[in-house]
């Protein structure tokens, strides 16, 4: 059997489908940016796939640019991660409710 | 000759500002001082430009500046002195120079001695603007200038209900009668492309006489409520709440007769419908009879003076419509000098009297006050038009100009009034000054006014008595621009017996009212049988107009603002207005929970809404792209 578009885009939902949950349900902070990673690498995957099937390039690259985003991203989460931890000790969701309305 | 004009216009409005300055302090002597002499510098220079006119110098004509101009409307702050404005000028400043004086003396004891002089300037710095302009536009802002002085001025004593109701009645009186004013200039630019004088009267004589009817109409609707007539007249008897330099001053001599001035002013408007002229006279006869009977009963001081006048300008607008216009305006000068003397008079009497006002609780006064009972009697005198004195150069003109125009049953409305006005002068007079002293019973004890107050009214006295040797130069002076009506009786043996004939009724007028009340010795107490006869009552109440238009059109007004108020403004406007804000606010509260601040939530309600997002761009979509076939179905349903 031939891996075709379907395929990756199969794979792709299904690794969205696993990421939404992941940020719906994750309570520690850690691994709620785990679940994004998922969520924006689901992308990647149907962009590089698609990409590929219409033979134009534009789509990898804008792969590349979430991939470099999604770096950024992490970086500039994880430092405010650890500084929360360093605060509070603790890195659970339901002790972030300072926005509380 | 321009700066005398500038002074004239502007020394009450510095000396308005100026009194303003002090409102918030206490009683200050120097405020008064200050604006008296700044009133007359305002008199002195208009007595200068009296003298240019008379002297046959040309009218001034200044435009100050541009206030107005938009594509085709121009107006001017332009100003003009010509023989009309020169003479109202005159007036109003002596009597308010007179007014101003006396007033340091009469609001002495008054916590709001220096805003009474802030009102009481702005008044005549409105009252210039009104006689001076040189158009319509301009006139109409000195109008509402002198109807908001006079609500200020009626309310002066705002603490009592009954002065700022009177005040109120004034004001929306007047309303009522400006917005026909206003449609008469919206009526004049319309058809004349201009509200200039000179413009819009040389245009009047292509117009069609429909088109100027209707402008006369409405112009006269506005000249009936700043002069009260029938039957915007309720507010003039009300205004006597006012302090009494105010009614001398505002109700008596100047603002009341602005009516009359515009009439005078637009004579050549008048003059080319008669038809609406002979109206304005019928309604002067009438409002002249009318007011003079309702004097005749009345127990209030001012009132009585207040009803002479509403009399008096009813005499001054039957002169006017029949043409006299010449006629009109010596009587209105005439008027202003020995109703503003009967005024003070009566105010000096109120503060003898400590506010009393009903005449059968005074009597036998001159004893005590010998000089305010010769200015009075004196002043009553030139009212009821004896010889020598000015009311009877005045007023037995307008007779005579009835008589000439044939106008009889106007003639004979006056003549008879002449009579009347007579007998409610000096039912007055004599239950004031003479007969026993009633006010002993009450325990006052009256005294004469201030020496000053006397001499400020002296000015007043001589006028009073000899105002009518101005008669032929006045005449001279106005004829270029009001036309040369010289209204002679054919016959001289008519003439005479004209004369001599109302002399005598007069005079037999007056003596009755002596005779009558002269001798008078008690308070009436309701229970006499004239007190009680039907014609007594019905001049007593004025005819019902005051309770009719209460029962009429106030109260059931009342009720129609209060249905609108709380079924329309509350039930349906408010409620809309609420029950949109009511929605927003209540949806923020259900839904502020939202706003747990837990992020593990938000994160949740964000996929739920980009879900939400996303199914309806798909339904949108497809809805789209199906568009046709969704249309076939619907009209095969018989959509």
């Amino acid at each position: 059997m031939e891996i075709g578009l379907n395929h990756y885009l199969i794979l792709s939902t299904i690794l969205f489908a696993i990421g939404l949950v992941g940020v719906m349900r994750r309570k520690n902070l850690l691994l709620l940016f785990f679940a994004t990673e998922i969520l924006l690498n689901s992308v990647n995957i149907a962009f590089a796939a698609i990409s590929h099937y219409y033979g134009d390039l534009t789509g990898q690259m804008f792969a590349f640019f979430v991939i470099a985003i999604a770096a950024s991203e992490v970086a500039v989460g994880l430092g405010l991660l650890i500084v929360w931890y360093k605060r509070h000790g603790t890195i659970d969701l339901e002790s972030m409710t300072s926005m509380r309305g | 000759m321009e700066k005398y004009l500038y002074i004239a216009l502007f020394a009450p409005l510095v000396s308005s500002l100026f009194s303003a300055l002090f409102t918030a302090t206490p009683k200050k002597q120097f405020v008064g001082i200050v604006a008296s002499f700044l009133i007359f510098s305002a008199f002195v220079s208009s007595y200068i430009l009296l003298g240019h006119i008379m002297d046959g110098g040309e009218p001034i004509h200044v435009e100050m500046m541009t206030w107005m101009a938009t594509g085709n409307l121009y107006i001017p702050f332009g100003f003009v002195v010509d023989q009309i404005s020169v003479t109202m000028m005159m007036v109003v400043t002596l009597v308010s120079t007179i007014v101003h004086i006396y007033s340091i003396g009469y609001m002495d004891h008054d916590k709001g001695f220096n805003r009474f002089f802030a009102w009481l300037s702005a008044f005549v710095f409105s009252m210039m603007i009104l006689v001076m302009s040189d158009n319509y536009a301009g006139l109409f802002i000195g109008w509402e200038g002198v109807g908001l002085c006079s609500w200020g001025l009626i309310g002066f004593w705002f603490h009592k209900d009954i002065a700022t109701w009177a005040a109120n009645e004034a004001f929306i009186m007047n309303r009522i009668a400006d917005l026909g004013m206003l449609i008469g200039l919206f009526l004049v630019y319309w058809n004349t492309g201009t509200l200039q004088y000179e413009g819009a009267f040389a245009a009047f004589a292509q117009l069609d006489t429909a088109t100027l009817t209707w402008i006369g109409i409405f112009l006269f609707i506005g000249a009936m409520g700043k002069s009260a007539q029938f039957p915007l007249h309720t507010w003039l008897a009300d205004a006597m709440e006012g302090p009494t330099p105010v009614s001398a001053l505002i109700h008596a001599a100047t603002m009341v007769t602005a009516g009359v001035y515009l009439v005078i002013r637009s004579n050549e408007l008048y003059s080319l419908i008669p038809h609406v002229g002979l109206f304005i006279a019928s309604l002067g006869a009438f409002v002249a009879l009318f007011a003079a009977s309702m004097a005749l009963v009345n127990r209030d001081m001012k009132r009585i003076i207040a009803y002479s006048t509403l009399s008096q300008l009813g005499y001054m607008f039957a002169a006017a419509g029949l043409g006299a216009y010449w006629v009109a305006l010596f009587h209105l000068m005439a008027h202003a000098f020995f109703k503003a003397l009967l005024f003070l008079g009566a105010g000096n009497v109120m503060h003898a009297m400590h506010d009393e006002l009903d005449p059968f609780k005074m009597g036998g006064l001159k004893k005590v006050m010998k000089w305010t009972w010769i200015m009075m009697t004196i002043a009553s005198l030139a009212l009821a038009g004896i010889f020598p004195f000015a009311g009877f150069f005045s007023k037995d003109t307008i007779l005579e100009a009835a008589f000439a125009e044939h106008h009889m049953v106007i003639y004979g409305v006056l003549l008879f009034t002449a009579g009347l006005t007579a007998f409610y002068s000096f039912r007055l007079v004599a239950l004031i000054f003479h007969g026993e002293e009633r006010y002993k019973i009450f325990g006052i004890h009256p005294h004469e006014a201030y020496r000053f107050m006397l001499i400020a009214m002296s000015p007043l006295l001589i006028l009073a008595m000899i105002a009518g040797v101005f008669q032929a130069p006045f005449f001279e002076m106005v004829e270029e621009i009001l036309g040369a009506a010289e209204y002679h009786i054919h016959s001289h043996v008519t003439l005479w017996i004209m004369l001599v004939g109302t002399q005598i009724f007069v005079g037999l007028a007056i003596l009755y009212a002596y005779k009558k009340y002269g001798t008078w010795s008690s308070v009436p107490d309701g229970s006499s049988k004239m007190e009680n006869s039907f014609i007594y009552k019905l001049l007593y109440n004025q005819y019902y107009i005051p309770y009719a238009y209460e029962e009429y059109i106030v109260k059931p007004y009342n009720e129609i603002s209060e249905i609108l108020w709380t079924k329309v403004d509350q039930k349906i406007v408010d409620a809309s207005v609420d029950g949109i804000a009511g929605f927003f606010y209540s949806a923020g509260e259900n839904t502020r929970d939202m706003q747990s601040g837990n992020l593990s939530t938000m994160l949740k309600w964000m996929v739920a809404g980009i879900i939400i997002l996303l199914s309806l761009a798909v339904v949108f979509g497809l809805a789209a792209r199906y568009s046709g076939e969704i249309m076939a179905i619907l009209s095969g349903l018989g959509v």
